[in-house]
Formats: structure tokens, sequence, C-alpha cells
């Protein structure tokens, strides 16, 4: 997956060679692991070992940051990364059965990715829109006062504006 | 600040060294506080909580490794309300630990389970979750086994603070918490060096060398093959201590009958060519001395630091000799002209060196070092696993009479066996290269200066007019540093010497596990069997290399001149870089 002209790869050297400028530059190690997420979407092996080498840190260590924190994820995420509040009040109003549709229509588990590469499923705890329980939130937008049928439409929705891509 | 302070142990008055921790000064004043994650050489970790100690006034129990002493501390070491919350703390580390002790590799031998001993569980309270994991095989040397892990961290700060390597290092947190190499990869395509360090300071079994003791065994009983043998330098100093000697005993006599026993045919001695080494490196010395190649020269005979170099320094793989090392050499030599001579078909000869390393474990598989299309040593073991050999073959080893090695290849000068310690190859090249050169005899042929166990050691000589700066490092960090020096000042040194183990092979991954008494390492343990070695030089009426008759017969039967054409075929090698790249520990100890 990496190739020589990746411009992800510039702007993820552009910060590094910037906190390299800085004093205890190896602390800024989870803020470049930050940027690696939001341009890739996960942390690949390849720009481990770049980020190794770049800033001077033995990779068994960065792999010990990345396991740490649940936020880093460590395989391809799909393309809608789709967050499900396991909160008390979604919980209460009925979470269960949303997981239950989207396990179903999607075909995984929590924590994967769709074959075709277009949602990753994952827990989420509470999302602050506890008045629109139950809530799932899809890349940056929260869908709320859910039913399983609400649900299955949303994920057909953007199935079909997928396909018209 | 004070120079003492006056603390209460036990209800007993103490006045100690300000500055240290509880531990230390328990220690000092005869109180020997059980610890498990506690390593002298390593930073503080405080993971273990097995030194908890009560202090007067703290509302919690304090890990004496971690707590400084202060004027007027009362300390209570052994009331019932410690004694029973360490016991907990034990339970609980052997509660998520197979229960399997009678079949495991450290059985009688292993810290944790006379930690449980000594803490007085007999019986097991917490039943619950226990984690399981598969073993890691990948690596030819080393057998990472993370179910037996205790998460104690030695490993850890092992690999990243003397060997600055940082192979390993903790993934995922809490419960889920695995000593791993990066990415969960197989440990064989890590940048782990395979010096087996993590099998000397582990106190369980979650890392222990690749063994083949049963493969060796089946070999031993087929008629079909000759079995030959050769030993390191470092093993006979310290296989006693497998049978309850004290370090630093020269065993090299019993080692040579016990093998006759266990069925090998020709009992070999690396050491004869350790002198051989000295023979063709010593020569490339003076070669690039004198414009021919790249200087400083620096040593190659330590497979651990070879693998450190193709994957964290591959800017010096024109600075290290071609030379292979003594191992490689001896196997070669023998599936080559002692074949010829014994009139024997090499693809009989079943090769076997015993080494205080599990890194020869990974030099023996590697390519090129192969004959005939044969690995030119079928198999290594370390010094434990011989000593395992030779208890389960019932060999009453303390009491063999010794026997001597077989010859021609048993026969070796004073300047191989201190090969083993850290120094060693550096003073044997030095007596060699000095006298090939000038022509002249070399009168103080002692180099104090490289001798010893600083991290890195200097000295410069005269040799006819010109002088010549050398330099020693052991262990992987300080051969680091000592490459960063380099890096910096190119010219500063002309001959460098480095080894990937504290100590040199004295302290290899493959020696002996301490006794009750000791810790991983100890330095005068180390210094023990150095001693041993050094006695041995002492000893030995030849004490150059290029004195030892069979060696000079060697070169006038067969190989012809160092660094001839033959030599070139069967005594050296080359690198090559490693991917992934290492990067090394920035946590060295300074």
């Amino acid at each position: 997956m990496l190739t020589k002209d990746d411009p992800k790869l510039d702007q993820l050297k552009q910060t590094i060679d910037q906190v390299m400028q800085k004093p205890y530059s190896d602390s800024y190690l989870i803020a470049v692991l930050h940027k690696t997420q939001a341009l890739y979407g996960y942390l690949p092996e390849d720009i481990i070992n770049i980020i190794s080498v770049d800033m001077n840190i033995p990779t068994a260590h960065i792999w010990g940051v990345a396991t740490f924190y649940h936020y880093f994820n460590l395989t391809p995420q799909g393309q809608h990364r789709i967050a499900i509040c396991l909160g008390t009040a979604c919980y209460v109003k009925g979470a269960a059965q949303i997981v239950e549709t989207l396990k179903q229509q999607l075909k995984i588990d929590m924590g994967q990715t769709t074959a075709d590469g277009l949602f990753t499923l994952r827990p989420a705890r509470c999302l602050g829109a506890c008045g629109l329980a139950p809530v799932v939130m899809i890349d940056d937008t929260i869908h709320g006062e859910l039913t399983p049928k609400k649900m299955s439409d949303i994920v057909n929705k953007h199935r079909r504006q997928a396909k018209k891509k | 600040m004070k120079e003492t302070v006056n603390i209460t142990i036990n209800g007993k008055a103490y006045e100690v060294q300000a500055g240290q921790t509880l531990m230390q000064a328990a220690d000092v004043c005869g109180y020997h506080i059980p610890r498990l994650c506690y390593h002298p050489d390593l930073s503080i970790e405080g993971a273990c909580r097995v030194c908890i100690v009560e202090v007067a006034g703290m509302k919690n129990y304090v890990a004496s490794c971690a707590y400084p002493v202060t004027e007027g501390m009362v300390v209570t070491t052994n009331s019932t309300a410690i004694r029973r919350a360490r016991r907990d703390i034990v339970e609980l580390l052997v509660d998520n630990h197979p229960q399997d002790c009678h079949t495991c590799e450290r059985d009688s031998n292993c810290e944790l389970q006379r930690l449980a001993f000594a803490m007085g569980i007999r019986k097991r309270h917490f039943e619950g979750e226990r984690k399981t994991f598969e073993q890691d095989l990948s690596s030819p040397s080393v057998v990472r086994d993370p179910e037996k892990c205790i998460l104690c961290g030695r490993c850890v700060r092992m690999c990243e603070e003397i060997q600055g390597i940082h192979a390993l290092g903790y993934a995922n947190r809490g419960f889920n918490t695995v000593v791993m190499p990066a990415y969960n990869m197989p440990f064989g395509e890590s940048v782990c060096s395979q010096c087996g360090q993590c099998i000397n300071v582990c106190p369980t079994a979650a890392f222990t060398e690749h063994n083949d003791t049963q493969a060796l065994f089946e070999t031993l009983n087929d008629p079909a093959l000759i079995k030959v043998v050769h030993i390191a330098p470092a093993v006979r100093a310290a296989i006693g201590e497998s049978f309850g000697l004290e370090p630093g005993q020269n065993m090299e006599h019993q080692t040579a009958a016990a093998l006759r026993r266990l069925g090998f045919d020709y009992v070999f001695d690396t050491q004869f060519a350790a002198d051989l080494t000295i023979m063709e490196e010593g020569s490339e010395f003076l070669e690039r001395l004198q414009g021919r190649g790249k200087l400083p020269m620096i040593t190659s005979c330590c497979p651990g630091w070879i693998n450190a170099l193709e994957t964290f320094h591959p800017d010096f793989m024109d600075h290290v000799s071609s030379c292979k090392s003594p191992m490689s050499m001896m196997s070669n030599v023998i599936k080559t002209h002692f074949a010829e001579k014994a009139d024997i078909d090499p693809a009989r000869l079943f090769v076997v060196s015993v080494m205080p390393c599990t890194a020869k474990k990974s030099e023996a598989v590697r390519p090129e070092h192969t004959l005939h299309g044969r690995r030119s040593t079928d198999l290594v073991i370390t010094t434990r696993e011989l000593a395992w050999m030779i208890k389960s073959a019932g060999i009453d080893f303390i009491h063999l009479e010794g026997e001597p090695f077989d010859k021609p290849l048993g026969l070796s000068s004073g300047a191989a066996p201190i090969f083993g310690v850290t120094g060693g190859v550096m003073e044997a090249a030095v007596r060699t290269a000095y006298e090939l050169y000038t022509g002249e005899t070399l009168i103080d042929i002692e180099l104090e200066a490289i001798r010893g166990f600083k991290g890195i050691k200097e000295a410069s000589l005269n040799i006819d007019g010109i002088t010549v700066n050398v330099a020693v490092a052991h262990g992987l960090g300080n051969g680091a540093r000592l490459l960063d020096i380099l890096r910096k000042a190119p010219d500063r040194y002309h001959f460098v010497e480095i080894m990937a183990c504290p100590g040199g092979c004295v302290g290899g991954g493959g020696q002996p596990y301490p006794t009750v008494n000791s810790i991983p390492l100890d330095e005068g343990c180390l210094q023990q069997r150095a001693d041993a070695l050094y006695g041995m030089d002492r000893g030995n009426t030849i004490r150059r290399s290029h004195d030892n008759p069979e060696v000079q017969r060697l070169y006038k039967e067969c190989l012809g001149r160092p660094l001839g054409e033959k030599s070139h075929e069967l005594l050296h090698t080359r690198y090559a870089q490693k991917s992934p790249q290492g990067i090394v520990s920035r946590k060295l100890t300074q």
C-alpha cells in the first residue's frame, strides 16, 4: 500500500519534521500517531516503521503506545465508521436491538469491517446525545431516536450512495 | 545532605547510608526482603510489589525497591499482616500462571517457584480466569512463551537499557498486557539480536533457548553418523555451576569425558579455531592498517553483535572483519581438512558445537554457513542444554576422571580461552598482530587496560612506531555507544572489539541459571568465570595463537597462508543489511 508518491505520507513527514524541531521530540509520538490515523484511518505497519526511523523511537515502543489506547486502529477501517452508543440511556431505549440489526445487516461483529470495506462497526460509551437515545454516530453525524427499521434504512442509504460513486 | 540516616528495622536501630533505597539499606543490615522485578543493573520498575514493607506513618505498604530511606524511619518487614499481603501478591501471580511446574523447563530453577515456596504458598485460594497463549517458536535461538510471563518486565528493561535493542515491549493493557515484539510479529523476524539475555534475567520460563537436546539425543543414537563436538571457551568456566560447584572452575577435561560418554566420536576444542581466527583476523587487521580496507576494523566473532550490526548499524558493515566466528571456522575445518585426513565421508559427519550462547543457534542456520549443501555446524547446544543432557544421561559429572580433547583439533594456545571474556579477542589479536608485524616478541602480553567489566575500555599500543588505538565494548548497549563515538570521530580507533553479552561470552545467554543465592549476571560470578579463563591462559606454555603447532600445521597442509584463497573459501564470510531497521533505545543506562 505504500507508494513512493503518497501525498498522505508527505503530510505526515511534514508533521514529523515539525515536532523533531521541538525539545523532547519523542513526547510528540501520540500526536504523530493521531495524525497518522487522521490520514490513513488506522496505523499501518509500514508507516510505524517510518515513524520509528524518523523519530528515532524503537518500533516495540510505538507498538506499546498504539495498543495501549483503544482510540488507535491497527487494521484498515471501513469508509464509514459506525459507532453505536451502548451508554445507559441508549441501552435502556433498545440499543441492543440496533446492534443486532447492524450485525445481521452488515454480517460483521463489533470491531470488524465489512468485506466491501464500506463500514466498520464499533461500540461507543456515551456520545452525549442521551435525549435522542438510542443513537449511532456515522462518521461525524449523529442519528437519533433509532428503531431497527430506521437503522436499516440509514445503512441502505449509505450503500446506495456508495454505488452511485 | 547528611551522609547517614538512622532507621529502625523490625525493632532494631541502624545507621545506614543516606540516598539508598529501603531495600538496599535492609540488604546491608541483613534483611533480605523478597523481590521479583528488581535487578540491580536495571531501572526500578516497582511492578511486582513483592518487596512491600510497612513504614510507620504511611497509609499503604511501600515497595522497598523504590522507596528512599529517611531519618527516623520505622520499618517492619515481617509482620503477620505484611507477610499475608506479600503472600497474596505472589499467590495472585501464581494463579495466573500455568500449573505445570513438573513439566517446565525451569522446574527447580525458577524464581517464581522459589518465591512461592518461600512465601509459604501451599494451597491455592484464587481460582479464576487465566491467560493462555501459544509459544512463539519462530526464532532459532529464543523461545517466547507469554503464558509463563508474570510481567515483571526484567526482559524488557534488559533488552532496552543494557542491550539498547528494545525488541520487546509491553503491548495492550491491564489483564491483556503481553510482552511482545512490535506488531506481535514472530520473534525470529523482529529486530531481536538473539543474544538470549532475556532468558538470563527471566525469573520463569517465559524465555528459554530453542531446545535441541532431544534432537541431539536421537542423533547420538544414530550409528550411521560420526558425531563430532567442539566446545567454546566460556562453557568450561561455567558448566560446573549446573552441578553445584562454585563459579570459576575449569571443567574442560570433565566436559570432554562427559561428551564421550554421551556418545560423541570426536571431542574437539573450539579454542583451536580461536587461534585460527586470530591468524586470519590479525592478518586482516595488518592489511587494513597498511591501507587495504577500512579502519577501524571491528571483530566478528560474536553472532549477537553481527545480528545487531545488520539490523541496527549497517553503516559499519565494511568495518567488520570478514572472518567467520571460531565456531563456524571450526566446523568447516572439521568437515573438510579433518574429514579428508581421517578418511571420513563428510556427509557422515554430524558436527555439534556447545556454546555459552543462544545467538550461535541463529548463526548455524545462516545460509552462508553451509558446506556441500549442508549446514557446517549441524547443531548448537548451550551450556545449559549440555548440563541437562549430562544429568539426563546419568553421568556423574563431578566425579568423572578428566580426559583430554582429541587430536589434532584439540590443541590451543593461551590466547584462545580468553576469547570467552570481554577484551579477550582483542588481547589475543594484539599478541599475534604485534609479532607478525614487527617480527619481535611482545614481552608484556597481558593487556590490563582492556580487562575488567567497564562498559567501554580503551588502550593505545605502539606497534613498530605506529600508535594503534583499540577499544572494547561488551553488552550491545555499550557497543552502540562505542559506534556513536566512532560516528563522531571516525579516526579515533584502529581496532574495536564488540561482544553482545555483558562480560562477554562468560555472561552469555546460554550460560547456567543463577543458583539459589545468586542473581542473573552477578558481576562477581562473571569475574570468577573470567578468572578461570585467564588462569588457563597463564597456565599454558603456548600463549600466542601463531605459536599453536597444530594451527601452523593446518596452514602448511591445507590453507597455505592467512587470507589466502583457501582461507577465503572456508574461513571468511559476508554481511547484509536486514529489515526492519532497528532503532537503538534511548533509555540505555549511562
